[in-house]
């Protein structure tokens, strides 16, 4: 036991006198919680429209003003040739075309409807597909308008409509800082976690201490838990210091038991770390320990959910995200800080969460050698 | 020599295409200092990582202090103190705490072993706050020594710890592992400078993997079949190619500012060789007969199986 403490001493003795690390501790999760929760919205705003009115009517100045009023559009010009607005999104200065043909309020009046066209970029199929969702809501909207304007009584007794309300739960202002803070939190860790402790292991191969380590009477697990326990104390220090961050600059709301948070991401640090430690009994080098896992964690970020649905990926991929240790854990974040789920709520994500780490920590301790 | 302290029979070792080690056999008595001579890549760091339990032999015993590598490992690690040729201790730990380091690790601490380490710690105790990255070469070595003998063990392997050193802190560290010596520790050391094989008890010559050798060094040179004779010149490096091509010479080596020509006893007489080179225009020349030094029986024994 004295073993084990006076490595963990060591440890972070190097943790700290190592210049780059405490910039890595401190400061990187604060640059990255403000960057990135800012930069990475869905929250389209500025969809920068071309407007084509050849009707140039009052009923289609009322749909254009709709545009207009909107917080998400910005009209950029308006033009009388589609060829020419179509140009404009060809070279990328535009999102969208609304194009509104010359008889469009005659036919409305004298026809009951008309139509009008939408031309969306959609080169990013995602904010294309929100565009057309917001353009469809204002339309709609207009729909109604001009039905309520132009009926008689008579008329408005024959038509039905249902009223639809909305309201956002668990995030009723649809704020996606709320929504973004706890998947970065993840993010956060997990780049701790996984880079510093298997780089940490290697490093000492790559210098040599390793063979004087290995010839002293100190065992595997000794050495292990003298290793990943710094990094699993500094994970669970950097998890409370972002969360103290995204409460003092996002005011992120709080919902659920912090104990829960803590306990699942004890959990979870034990899966990353013998990741790590799995990742350095693989390697040689430093580098070769980086790149192997950048890898990772890369596949493990872009389908863990944080910036996409999981339940849009097709069921294969849905599949093999059970592997993914990041979606448990942004998973139970989301849900805990957000829903304020309890244990029971989040439990089936939790004991995956603790067969992986017996996994992976097994699995990583038996491939861990200190003869070659 | 009662039971051997290091015990190897028929050890072989093999990686990949290459025979590192090729059935070693050899017995090292309890507080003897027991060098290994040869040039890299002869076997020497793989025979030290078998007997300190780093590497697994592919066939043979070897026992340490009656302990088996592979089955007591164990043991083997708490009685025997290693310093590998790279310099591997951390850098970024200043002196002292790697040497607490050690001690911690081994369970025990610097105060109840310091007057082991002591004569070898004083000397850099005034930079016991110095990071280790920053102590030049002798003093690394010095706390390397440190570092493998804290815990007190029986038997030391020193791999290759003279070189880089300086030439007076190779000396001063010669004089350390005789007084090491004196204290009962088995010391096995391997060393590529063929000088230092005097200063062991005994020595082995290793070549490719096998031990060509076990004698002490005043065995090895009276054990040498050739005559010397040292040749001064003016102009040493064409006077190393003539004396090669002279009849009778055995073999040529630079030494120092003199070449050492071995030759058959008869086959050569020092006034025909003078006369020779003066023939070839050289200048100042100067011929003495000379006793063999250990360098020139490795030599010897080194490029013999060659010649084959």
């Amino acid at each position: 036991m004295r073993t084990i403490l006076y490595i963990i001493q060591k440890e972070f003795l190097q943790v700290f006198r190592n210049k780059s690390m405490l910039p890595i501790i401190f400061i990187v999760p604060v640059f990255q919680l403000i960057i990135l929760v800012n930069a990475a919205t869905y929250e389209m705003k500025h969809i920068r429209v071309s407007v084509v009115d050849l009707d140039l009517s009052g009923t289609s100045r009322k749909l254009v003003s709709k545009l207009q009023g909107s917080p998400f559009y910005q009209i950029e010009g308006t033009t009388f040739s589609y060829l020419k607005a179509e140009d404009e999104m060809k070279r990328g200065n535009i999102d969208m075309i609304l194009h509104i043909p010359a008889d469009f309020e005659k036919k409305l009046l004298k026809e009951g409807h008309a139509k009008v066209q939408f031309v969306i970029n959609a080169i990013n199929g995602q904010s294309a597909g929100l565009t057309n969702a917001y353009s469809t809501m204002i339309l709609l909207d207009y729909n109604r308008e001009v039905l309520l304007e132009n009926a008689t009584p008579a008329m408005m007794a024959g038509v039905k409509t249902i009223q639809t309300d909305y309201s956002y739960w668990y995030n009723p202002k649809l704020n996606y800082k709320t929504y973004m803070v706890p998947g970065i939190l993840v993010l956060l860790i997990t780049i701790i976690g996984l880079l510093l402790s298997g780089m940490n292991i290697v490093r000492e191969m790559e210098i040599g201490t390793i063979e004087q380590i290995n010839v002293t009477p100190i065992n595997k697990i000794q050495f292990i838990t003298g290793k990943l326990m710094p990094f699993w104390i500094i994970g669970l220090f950097e998890l409370a210091f972002g969360l103290t961050i995204g409460k003092l600059l996002f005011n992120i709301p709080m919902e659920g038991s912090l104990g829960l948070i803590f306990l699942s991401a004890s959990v979870y640090l034990f899966v990353i770390l013998s990741f790590g430690l799995l990742i350095s009994t693989i390697t040689h080098t430093q580098q070769q320990a980086m790149l192997v896992s950048f890898f990772f964690m890369v596949v493990f970020i872009l389908m863990s959910g944080l910036f996409t649905s999981i339940e849009s990926m097709p069921l294969w991929a849905q599949n093999l995200d059970r592997l993914n240790p990041l979606m448990y854990f942004i998973k139970i974040m989301r849900m805990v800080l957000l829903k304020g789920s309890g244990f029971a709520d989040i439990s089936n994500y939790f004991w995956s969460m603790v067969i992986y780490a017996v996994c992976s920590l097994s699995l990583a301790i038996f491939r861990y050698r200190k003869v070659s | 020599m009662s039971v051997p302290s290091v015990h190897v029979q028929q050890l072989t070792k093999r990686f990949k295409d290459t025979l590192a080690l090729d059935d070693i056999s050899f017995d090292v008595g309890r507080g003897e200092l027991f060098g290994f001579i040869g040039p890299d890549g002869a076997g020497k760091t793989s025979l030290f990582r078998i007997l300190t339990t780093l590497l697994l032999a592919d066939a043979g015993i070897c026992t340490v202090e009656g302990f088996d590598v592979v089955k007591d490992y164990r043991q083997i690690r708490k009685i025997s103190g290693y310093m590998p040729g790279k310099f591997s201790l951390y850098q970024d730990l200043t002196v002292e705490e790697n040497l607490k380091f050690f001690a911690t690790i081994f369970g025990t601490t610097i105060r109840e072993n310091y007057d082991l380490v002591k004569e070898i710690y004083q000397q850099i105790e005034p930079f016991k706050n110095r990071k280790a990255g920053k102590l030049s070469g002798g003093m690394k070595q010095k706390l390397a020594l440190s570092c493998a003998m804290i815990h007190k063990p029986e038997v030391l392997f020193l791999d290759e710890p003279t070189t880089g050193v300086d030439a007076v802190s190779r000396l001063e560290f010669w004089e350390m592992l005789k007084r090491l010596k004196a204290s009962g520790i088995t010391i096995l050391v391997s060393t590529p400078y063929m000088d230092e094989a005097s200063l062991c008890d005994r020595v082995a010559l290793m070549q490719s993997g096998r031990i060509m050798t076990i004698s002490t060094p005043q065995e090895v040179i009276s054990n040498y079949p050739l005559s010397l004779l040292s040749v001064k010149s003016g102009d040493i490096y064409t006077l190393l190619g003539e004396l090669r091509e002279y009849p009778g010479v055995h073999s040529v080596y630079a030494f120092g500012q003199s070449a050492h020509v071995a030759y058959q006893k008869n086959d050569i007489t020092p006034e025909s060789l003078h006369f020779f080179l003066k023939s070839k225009g050289h200048k100042q020349v100067e011929i003495i007969e000379t006793v063999a030094n250990i360098e020139d029986c490795f030599m010897e024994l080194m490029t013999s199986p060659m010649k084959e």
